[in-house]
């Protein structure tokens, strides 16, 4: 149930780069030391805002990557060729660099343990970010809700948490992970190896709409999804979705 | 670049939005004034690229509510919506 | 002075020979897409272009009907009003004095309309004597509906969000009406050279 409390002043914070861990080729996740971080809810994104020595700045919307549970704050970048701030998070920080941030912000895309289950979690390449903070929430707080994630990605050299994403599923019964790989599939694949289509869905979302589904990942990906999500059963309004769109570089 | 791409849901407004408001808005619950449908802010079409950000609503695409910050000074209008349900 | 990312550059921001590209903004090499709303797609037998609103005898032309008036290939700068301009952007349209020719009215003011709703407002005298275009065809091509096809109004002097796309007609009016980004806080006018981007400036 969406609650709304009085809330703080979004204000920009200094964050300092702790680690940085390479997820895939094109992608990394930022570990940050944040003082006086307020805590966040698993779904939630953070404003990351770079400023050049004359003044220019350039801003853009990070999924926060930790559970709440977690010391420190996570997000995970995927490095777009023709970005502007991606290429800058991905390969030019380093340990000890200062981060201008802002949030966590997003009352809608969340997910906490104690809300009802079943849990349909919907990947699309980076968009998993926000999937695997609600799944490492669910596992730290020892949730047993069912949960399902379905992956899609280009390869399997792409997934992002890849061994974390195995050793949760293999350790918890109550936790299925899928995927599709769209473009490249290793020998002796027996997973989907194609795009995610109704019949996908059919096949791996909670019959009869049961329970709440998050959709996460390029604009045209969501929609396809949400569409299939509708065909086999889901109200509308127990389908969240959160768009990339073009300017997440 | 694909024309759907422009499209966002609500919650990419969320920062604006904690910039003039002090409640979270996106769990907020609205009536479009044009065709009647309601639905949660975070659940509305978010076009920001442009001039402005721009709120449609899901069912009939009117506009909803439109938002433009410029240099310290935000216009908003919100004409699109009969009415907002907000939790405090 | 604030917090400064040690190694950011950003995108190398072009300021472009002097004289052509008006304050405050920079140059870019691509065309970047901006967007209130969803693509309309009216299919061509559909079209029409209206002239409307406070004149003796409104007018109509259909897609063919259109097409087939004389039009003209220019090359002008876009300045858009998030501060990317463009240089030489090449276009092949209608003139607006041939629309307007045999258009009798005392209108000092016009609103163009659009599919999808969008709407922007503009002296008469700045759409007339060679200043505006309703465009069909852009860098040799026809008009990609993202960028306004199958046409759209092209006043290059002022800030590019009164060139409206997807153009559908003119309302002819006696007195200035706010347009869509007009009525939220941006310029009625819109001279890019004197920086009008909001109200009060």
């Amino acid at each position: 149930m969406a609650r709304a409390a009085v809330l703080g002043r979004l204000i920009w914070q200094l964050g300092e780069v702790a680690e940085l861990i390479d997820e895939t080729p094109r992608v990394k996740t930022l570990v940050l030391e944040i003082p006086d971080w307020p805590g966040h809810r698993a779904g939630q994104h953070v404003d990351v805002r770079l400023t050049a020595e004359d003044g220019y700045q350039a801003q853009r919307s990070y999924s926060i990557a930790s559970a709440p549970e977690y010391e420190n704050l996570e997000i995970t970048v995927e490095r777009l060729d023709d970005g502007e701030v991606s290429p800058y998070l991905a390969e030019e920080l380093v340990v000890g660099d200062k981060l201008e941030l802002r949030g966590p912000i997003g009352g809608y895309f969340v997910w906490e343990a104690g809300q009802d289950g079943p849990l349909l979690l919907v990947a699309g390449g980076s968009g998993v970010v926000p999937l695997m903070a609600m799944l490492r929430h669910r596992a730290a707080t020892g949730a047993d809700v069912p949960a399902r994630l379905l992956y899609s990605s280009r390869t399997l050299e792409e997934v992002i948490y890849r061994d974390e994403l195995d050793r949760l599923s293999a350790t918890d019964p109550a936790l299925e992970v899928h995927y599709a790989l769209t473009r490249e599939q290793p020998e002796g694949w027996s997973g989907y190896a194609r795009r995610v289509d109704e019949e996908i869905l059919r096949e791996t979302a909670y019959p009869n709409g049961e329970g709440v589904a998050f959709v996460c990942g390029p604009t045209r990906f969501v929609e396809t999804v949400a569409n299939g999500l509708l065909a086999v059963g889901y109200a509308p309004e127990r389908v969240r979705t959160e768009r990339f769109g073009p300017t997440g570089g | 670049m694909e024309e759907q791409d422009l499209k966002l849901d609500g919650n990419a407004a969320a920062g604006l939005f904690r910039e003039l408001f002090a409640f979270e808005l996106t769990t907020a619950r609205g009536r479009c004034d044009n065709c009647g449908a309601i639905a949660e802010v975070g659940a509305v079409a978010v076009y920001a690229n442009a001039p402005g950000s721009v709120l449609r609503c899901p069912k009939c695409d009117a506009v909803l509510m439109r938002v433009a910050a410029n240099g310290g000074r935000y216009w908003l209008d919100v004409r699109g919506i009969s009415w907002l349900e907000i939790h405090a | 002075m604030s917090f400064v990312s040690r190694g950011f550059h950003g995108k190398r921001r072009d300021e472009g020979p002097s004289g052509r590209v008006p304050p405050g903004q920079y140059l870019v090499d691509d065309f970047p897409v901006l967007s209130a709303g969803p693509t309309p797609r009216t299919p061509l037998e559909q079209w029409d272009f209206a002239v409307t609103g406070a004149v003796a005898e409104p007018k109509r032309w259909t897609w063919d009907e259109f097409r087939a008036l004389p039009s003209e290939t220019v090359t002008k700068d876009i300045h858009c009003v998030t501060k990317w301009s463009k240089l030489d952007t090449v276009w092949e349209g209608v003139s607006l004095d041939t629309l307007l020719e045999d258009v009798e009215s005392a209108a000092e003011y016009i609103l163009a309309f659009c599919d999808g709703g969008y709407t922007t407002n503009l002296p008469l005298e700045d759409v007339t004597d060679g200043k505006a275009w309703i465009a069909f065809g852009y860098d040799g091509e026809p008009l990609d509906p993202e960028h306004g096809g199958p046409a759209r109004l092209l006043v290059p002097h002022l800030y590019f969000w009164k060139s409206a796309k997807w153009v559908r007609g003119l309302r002819l009016l006696d007195d200035d009406e706010p347009g869509f980004w007009e009525s939220l806080g941006y310029h009625m006018y819109g001279d890019p050279w004197r920086e009008q981007r909001y109200w009060g400036d």
